[in-house]
């Protein structure tokens, strides 16, 4: 169960892993997410699907080590197997044919971007896919997400790669370029999706965010995942994991996000002991 | 009727069984022995040991054996309780079991988790004529005692399975519902598959009922004696996302039984309420028991340090949310509702072990709003005190606010406990499944049928936020409709 097929290190800090799961692979649909767990007195985190073949019965991950979890994860090899493995969780992503799509990956977050743009690629738009990342090294996929977008822009913090900036000032590009833009579907980190939102509310261009909180069962049973969503309480689990990006809370998610700093920073740290 | 065994204590209760009823009414009521307040507060070890073997004993000795047994009819799963009560008066204490056993498959979960006070107890004639259902015959510490005696024997012995019918069931969700109907049905000889959206059986069981108040380890041997009748359980399966329950169908179940429980939980709707420190119930506890955030950083599954925490509500989930900071190593914890004690839902074992155990009850508060620092974490909650006024639609005294008692309360962590709505996966998934206005599932009370053909459904999924007991009432319901469907193709 849950064989791992391959891993491999994008970046020192980042890597693949493709996963036996014929049944989730089969049931998988653009911006659904799985949660794992690698140790028996471990801890279940969510992360969403990047890519996957129900014809081949796989699921694909992209993870960035964050916390003890992804580290002990990163340590599994092909061949080893995923101790539980739960999925498909969430809503889908909305997939209609709307016209221009941007689709804005930042960082790790290109690669649930992924199959967003194949998704909204095949069902006719014209789909324009942003990758941010801090430095060249950190902008990943970029091959795949070619594949499935007509034009495919690049920034780097530094400057290392594509246009020197962020994801926002290429959306401003393609604004100040007179495009008419119909749908924009960020998700990467929470900072980077809060002012994607400010600035496509500024032109009134529709944003979908991807949201990824703090979960524990992720069925919509205990509301660690909550999220205030026009001033409603929303949970991330099962109302999500998009929504509606100048409705989000971003500050109250940003802070909520940091509920266990402190101890996920001394799990780290009892790990490399 | 059972011989009197030979031995020390056969003359000791050939004496007893003679007794008249105002003999009977004459013996005290045993009491288990318990971990002491002060001790037990600081590991996640079960609070009360158990009868002793003499206990269990003399406290069959004070049940009149009624003809129009009360005790039965108080039952949800109706166990013949007189029955059962004799044999371990006769320290037959196998039949005692098997006669537990025919109609309650779990004795070791209810023994300790039912409000016997409110269903056998409440009507027992010896409780009556003493004078409260305190003084019932223990019925209930009678039940787990002959079931930890089973347990204490080794393997159970595995009910009867009738033979093969072909026939499958699909029960989603393994719960005390769940798991009821999985015995129930797997006894008629169809084949049963179980799916559970965790990592572990047991449901509310598991995630919700602490350790202290129902060891892990008895649930997962319920699901071992499940499993060794041949129930599958498949573990890590979200019915509704991995499978709709139309896919069940056309995968060659015959039959389902939707049981996936609590949904999500409910907030007050004041402000702070997404600060850092703010717990539903449902998460605190599943972080606490499921995760074993207990025993961080050994678990990986972290918890808030609290100090001083408010949890807000009157029930057994919010004595557990209590009782449990207590044991994670708060100094503080106060339970703040908004009723009296009188109108409090919890069991009154609970609430009394919540006060041995040093938890502030602020009674007739309310909670306005939660106040963050400038990190977003809590720091405050403003209270408000409250008087009863007139009753309310549920019969009791409504609370109504005193103008101008509100007051600032120092804490850090508060724990919602204030219940739950529905889990909207099976429906959203399933529309041809019929839900009330709270998105419980509807069915009809003698079957538990469902509006869909084949699909039956039981337990909090339907009853809202009820009890392990009342689900296990609706389980064993809907089996024999679900056996019953399956005989006769009809529905």
């Amino acid at each position: 169960m849950n064989r791992i097929i391959e891993k491999e290190f994008i970046t020192p800090e980042v890597f693949r892993m493709r996963i036996e799961a014929p049944e989730i692979a089969a049931k998988r649909k653009a911006g659904q997410f799985i949660i794992l767990r690698v140790a028996e007195e471990g801890e279940r985190i969510p992360l969403t699907i990047a890519d996957g073949s129900a014809g081949e019965g796989w699921i694909e991950l992209v993870v960035q080590i964050v916390g003890k979890t992804t580290k002990l994860l990163s340590m599994l090899e092909a061949g080893g197997s995923i101790l539980d493995l739960v999925g498909p969780l969430g809503k889908p992503t909305h997939i209609e044919n709307v016209g221009t799509v941007v689709v804005v990956g930042g960082g790790v977050g290109i690669a649930p971007a992924h199959p967003i743009a194949q998704a909204m690629k095949k069902a006719g738009n014209r789909v324009i896919s942003i990758l941010g990342g801090r430095n060249r090294d950190l902008v990943i996929m970029e091959k795949q997400m070619k594949a499935a977008s007509d034009r495919v822009m690049i920034t780097t913090d530094d400057g290392s790669y594509g246009m020197k900036g962020l994801v926002t000032d290429a959306i401003q590009k393609l604004i100040d370029e007179g495009l008419k833009i119909n749908l924009v579907v960020a998700v990467g980190p929470p900072i980077m999706m809060k002012f994607v939102s400010l600035l496509t509310k500024k032109y009134e261009i529709p944003t979908l965010v991807s949201l990824n909180t703090i979960m524990v069962d992720g069925t919509g049973m205990c509301g660690a995942c909550r999220v205030s969503v026009g001033s409603k309480t929303k949970f991330v689990c099962v109302d999500g994991p998009e929504f509606d990006a100048h409705q989000v809370d971003f500050d109250g998610m940003m802070q909520r996000q940091k509920m266990y700093q402190v101890q996920e920073k001394e799990a780290m740290e009892n790990l490399k002991k | 009727m059972k011989e009197v065994p030979a031995g020390p204590a056969a003359a000791e209760m050939e004496e007893k069984k003679n007794l008249t009823p105002k003999e009977r009414l004459q013996i005290p009521t045993q009491v288990m022995r318990e971990q002491e307040p002060g001790e037990r507060i600081r590991n996640v070890k079960e609070v009360p040991f158990g009868y002793t073997d003499d206990q269990a004993k003399i406290e069959a000795s004070r049940c009149l054996q009624c003809k129009k047994a009360p005790c039965v009819a108080g039952c949800p799963v109706s166990i013949d309780i007189p029955a059962f009560i004799k044999y371990i008066h006769e320290g037959d204490y196998k039949n005692a079991v098997h006669t537990i056993k025919n109609t309650n498959i779990l004795p070791a979960i209810c023994g300790r988790v039912c409000p016997q006070e409110e269903q056998c107890q409440k009507g027992c004639v010896v409780g009556k004529s003493l004078g409260g259902t305190d003084k019932a015959v223990q019925i209930g510490k009678l039940e787990r005692f002959v079931a930890d005696w089973e347990m204490s024997q080794g393997k159970a012995d595995p009910p009867a399975i009738k033979p093969a019918t072909g026939k499958r069931v699909a029960i989603v969700g393994s719960g005390p519902a769940g798991l009821t109907v999985a015995a129930d049905v797997r006894r008629e000889g169809h084949e049963v598959t179980v799916f559970e959206a965790l990592h572990k059986p047991g449901g509310v069981l598991i995630y919700g009922i602490p350790e202290f108040r129902l060891p892990k380890a008895i649930v997962m041997r319920e699901v071992e004696n499940l499993k060794a009748m041949g129930v599958e359980m498949k573990y890590n399966m979200v019915i509704g996302n991995i499978h709709s329950v139309d896919e069940l169908f056309a995968a060659g179940y015959d039959a389902a039984f939707v049981a996936t429980g609590a949904g999500l939980p409910m907030f007050m709707r004041i402000d702070g309420e997404n600060l850092n420190g703010v717990y539903s119930a449902n998460e605190f506890l599943t972080r606490a028991n499921l995760m074993k955030a207990y025993s961080f950083p050994a678990t990986d599954t972290p918890i808030a340090r609290s100090k001083n925490v408010a949890v807000f509500g009157g029930g057994n989930v919010a004595m557990d949310s209590a009782r449990t900071a207590l044991r994670l190593g708060a100094e503080n914890v106060y339970l703040v509702y908004r009723r009296s004690k009188t109108e409090m839902p919890a069991r009154i074992e609970e609430v009394h072990h919540a006060e041995q155990e040093g938890v502030q009850f602020l009674l007739l508060q309310n909670p306005l709003r939660i106040v963050g620092d400038d990190k977003g974490w809590v720091k405050q909650v403003e209270c408000i005190k409250m008087e009863l006024g007139e009753p309310d639609d549920s019969g009791r005294r409504r609370p109504v606010p005193i103008e101008g008692s509100e007051y600032m309360l120092e804490v850090d962590t508060c724990i919602v406990a204030i219940g739950n709505s529905s889990n909207p996966l099976i429906p959203d998934t399933t529309p041809d499944i019929e839900t009330n206005k709270w998105g419980n599932i509807i069915v009809q009370e003698a079957t538990m049928k469902t509006s869909k053909k084949g699909v039956f459904a039981g337990g909090d999924i339907v009853l809202g936020a009820a009890t392990v007991i009342l689900a296990m009432g609706q389980g064993r319901i809907a089996a024999a409709a679900i056996n019953e469907y399956l005989a006769t193709g009809k529905w």
